[in-house]
């Protein structure tokens, strides 16, 4: 089984850091993982992003074109990757972050309000979290449990207190998808 | 306890160099390299090493050169433009014999060029770069952990043989995670003697140890030259390495080193998959260069294909190496543009029937 992920949105979004925690809960796993962030002139404009590959065999390329999933947090990233998700595949995007909403037939579309519960949890900078979990309700790439071990291991010490309003962050983006898929 | 890691390649070199006992780090920061050195600035001194941040590129690597002087490990890194203004120095400590760790994070060029990965400094890595007729070890690892496993590589054919070693990566080898294991390295299990020519203090019982590349007479000059022909024939003897994938039963192989041989390897599944056989050749020496196995697959194929992220520089080399005997086309892109598995698979069908000698 191999996950290819692209995940894009502007810097100070949690773009990367997502990314990150998502392989190491791979890596976690005993799977191979690869991380690949955009650190070119697009990155100094504002906008970020990384491809996570998790896979059960040897990954050839870390650099690749089209993705099973692209999780998309602003509009210039909407532009960019909607095209290059696979027939079949997933796009998520944050709700409040998009103006212009995806047009994609052959790909199953999640609108996430991210942002909004964020609030909700009183705490803006766990989007990213809630968006995660999100991904791991519309497909199970890796456990909870090892999100937050991964987490353990990403976070400095200091910020190990925020472990748990992370993981109610990583549930509640895991309902939000329930919630949207039986509304 | 080695446990697996997720880090950047430009990290775990870091990290790998310092586990590998080095003593002195002299550097200039340049993306995409910059975390390299930040690593070891923040780590080194706490852990039994100087570090310093020279004024400029060519002031590291005179730091360098005399560092290596001590026998110490010492080490530098940077990014294309960086290390064109060091060649001058390297020229130096390769006709001094000073054991030291050079790393080229490459960014695409030529001139400043832009921060995207490249692999436009072969020529400059392998066939010299600064003046007169010098050799330097090139390494080209293609993955976070051969961004480890060949600084500890790296650390000991600069010892074994006191020549600079370079690693050559590349931006997107620097900037990208993956797992890495560092495997049990005692640096005391593989100190050198170089008591007989380190200058470290004079003791009573031997002369003076003198380092220097100037020797005014032809014919001590021209010693000079073959003593170091002689040893890069050796290194050429022994240290080529290399990696083969599904090249047993291979009808046509793609050459490529660093991160293109990752993507040249999703080409061979895909390429497989369709039914052609395509195997990979991935020199992990430039120089020494795999010349015997490609002229060996020369005899067996019915075509070489060698990407690069470039103009075409190593296909110089595999032509060289193969020597006429089949056709070797080429596929380049630059710029900081990494070539797409599906466009070499592209490019193999267009070559894969053909028989005649390409051009690239």
């Amino acid at each position: 089984m191999k996950h290819e992920i692209i995940i894009a949105g502007f810097g100070g979004q949690g773009v990367l850091s997502m990314g990150m925690t998502l392989a190491y809960a791979g890596m976690v796993e005993g799977k191979e993982v690869s991380w690949m962030p955009s650190y070119g002139p697009e990155m100094r404009g504002g906008t970020a992003n990384c491809t996570v590959i998790i896979s059960d065999a040897i990954i050839s390329s870390p650099i690749i074109n089209s993705y099973d999933m692209a999780v998309i947090l602003n509009q210039p990233s909407m532009e960019k990757f909607e095209d290059s998700v696979k027939e079949n595949g997933h796009l998520l995007f944050e709700a409040n972050n998009i103006m212009v909403k995806p047009t994609r037939q052959n790909v199953t579309i999640h609108e996430i309000p991210a942002m909004i519960e964020s609030v909700k949890l009183e705490n803006k900078k766990i989007m990213n979290m809630i968006m995660l979990g999100s991904i791991l309700a519309v497909r199970p790439i890796v456990t909870i449990k090892s999100v937050l071990e991964a987490l353990k291991k990403v976070l400095p010490d200091r910020h190990h207190h925020l472990i748990p309003i992370n993981e109610s962050a990583l549930k509640r983006g895991m309902e939000l998808v329930g919630e949207l898929t039986t509304a | 306890m080695n446990t697996k890691v997720l880090m950047k390649g430009n990290e775990a070199l870091a990290e790998a160099a310092i586990r590998a006992g080095l003593k002195g780090y002299f550097g200039y920061p340049i993306t995409p390299q910059s975390e390299l050195l930040e690593y070891i600035s923040r780590e080194l001194p706490k852990r039994g090493g100087s570090f310093i941040q020279a004024e400029s590129e060519i002031a590291a690597i005179n730091m360098v050169y005399g560092g290596a002087g001590t026998g110490e490990r010492v080490m530098t890194s940077t990014s294309s433009p960086g290390y064109s203004l060091m060649q001058e120095c390297i020229s130096y400590i390769a006709c001094a014999e000073l054991p030291c760790l050079l790393v080229n994070v490459v960014r695409g060029g030529p001139g400043l060029g832009t921060i995207q990965p490249s692999q436009g400094d072969y020529f400059q890595a392998v066939k010299g770069g600064g003046h007169g007729d010098y050799r330097v070890i090139v390494l080209a690892p293609n993955s976070v952990q051969e961004m480890a496993d060949f600084t500890y590589l790296g650390m000991d054919l600069a010892d074994q043989y006191r020549n600079p070693v370079l690693i050559l990566a590349d931006g997107a080898l620097g900037q990208m995670m993956e797992p890495v294991i560092f495997p049990d390295y005692n640096p005391e299990d593989h100190k050198v003697d170089h008591s007989a020519w380190a200058t470290r203090g004079k003791p009573n019982d031997r002369d003076h140890n003198v380092i220097t590349t100037l020797h005014l007479v032809s014919e001590k000059m021209e010693e000079v030259n073959l003593t170091l022909q002689e040893k890069y024939r050796t290194i050429v003897q022994n240290e080529v390495r290399y990696e083969t994938i599904e090249v047993d039963d291979a009808d046509f192989i793609i050459v490529a080193f660093g991160l293109t041989s990752r993507v040249a390897h999703k080409s061979v599944e895909l390429a497989r998959a369709e039914g052609l056989k395509v195997g990979l050749l991935r020199p992990q020496t430039l120089f020494p260069f795999p010349t015997n196995i490609l002229s060996e697959l020369a005899d067996r194929v019915r075509g070489m294909l060698v990407v690069e992220m470039n103009a075409g520089q190593m296909v110089e080399d595999v032509r060289l190496a193969v020597n006429g005997k089949i056709p070797v086309s080429f596929h380049g892109r630059m710029g900081g543009i990494i070539p797409q598995p599906e466009e070499i698979l592209d490019r193999i069908k267009l070559v894969y029937n053909v028989n005649e000698m390409e051009t690239a």
